[in-house]
């Protein structure tokens, strides 16, 4: 199961409504081991594309760095599709190389910008992604993560 | 003096669960096949059947994107850093 702040669950939905049409990607950076994501972090989608993302290399190794050097990992990584559901693709399950991270996907296919409706929604789901076997898992949206869980740090961009 | 490398997660099922592991080499696929020497299956992880670097796996130098500066033939010694990270990417 994933347990993710609101604050963050809403950042995350609000980074894929602005890059849209084009897939938005980031990560929720946590401690070691606590599988609790804390940091969020977008990050530019190198690609540019409605089909297809990839964090920029040199932007990736700084990513590393610092989460190195504040004995972070991945605990959630994140990217929208623009126009299918929020479901891993071929590709997304060929390239997951993160065993550990909660692949969060998000779907801007029928958010409001491009419909024009009122009761927007944009998918949010989360998945394991582990030697091309994907499960589905179970998203908690909690209001008070933050403040039970200090110090951290959310950074907004 | 070695050459420093460090191991992303999802390579550490070959190195026994180190994040650093030590080599030595004058280019890097010499470095990679030390490294494949002593911790065997990794070499396969990051170098294809026709002898490039997988697409998807990205190697630095101090830093620097193997990429730009001739991949599998970029000129490494004792001293340097070298980092491998699995590409963040899809569709």
């Amino acid at each position: 199961m994933l347990r993710i702040d609101r604050a963050i669950h809403d950042a995350i939905v609000g980074h894929a409504r602005e890059d849209h049409p084009d897939e938005a990607c980031g990560v929720v950076a946590g401690p070691d081991g606590s599988d609790r994501p804390e940091r969020f972090i977008p990050m530019l989608n190198a690609a540019r594309s409605p089909t297809f993302y990839e964090f920029d290399s040199g932007d990736l190794l700084r990513l590393y760095r610092e989460m190195d050097a504040r004995d972070e990992e991945p605990v959630v990584i994140y990217h929208s599709h623009t126009a299918t559901e929020a479901y891993p693709s071929r590709t997304d399950i060929g390239l997951a190389q993160e065993p550990n991270a909660h692949y969060v996907l998000v779907s801007t296919r029928e958010h409001g910008e491009r419909t024009g409706l009122a009761g927007d929604e944009v998918e949010f789901r989360s998945f394991r992604i582990v030697d091309g076997e994907v499960s589905e898992e179970e998203v908690e949206v909690v209001a008070s993560y933050l403040f039970g869980h200090s110090p951290t740090t959310v950074v907004y961009d | 003096m070695a050459i420093e490398v460090r191991i992303p997660t999802i390579l550490r099922t070959h190195t026994g669960g180190n994040k650093t592991v030590e080599g030595s080499g004058a280019t890097l696929a010499a470095l990679v096949d030390d490294l494949d020497s002593k911790h065997p299956g990794l070499k396969n992880r990051l170098v294809t059947d026709e002898g490039k670097l997988h697409r998807f796996v990205n190697v630095y130098v101090n830093d620097e994107d193997v990429r730009f500066t001739g991949a599998l033939d970029t000129e490494v010694k004792d001293g340097d850093s070298v980092t491998i990270l699995p590409a963040v990417a899809g569709g």
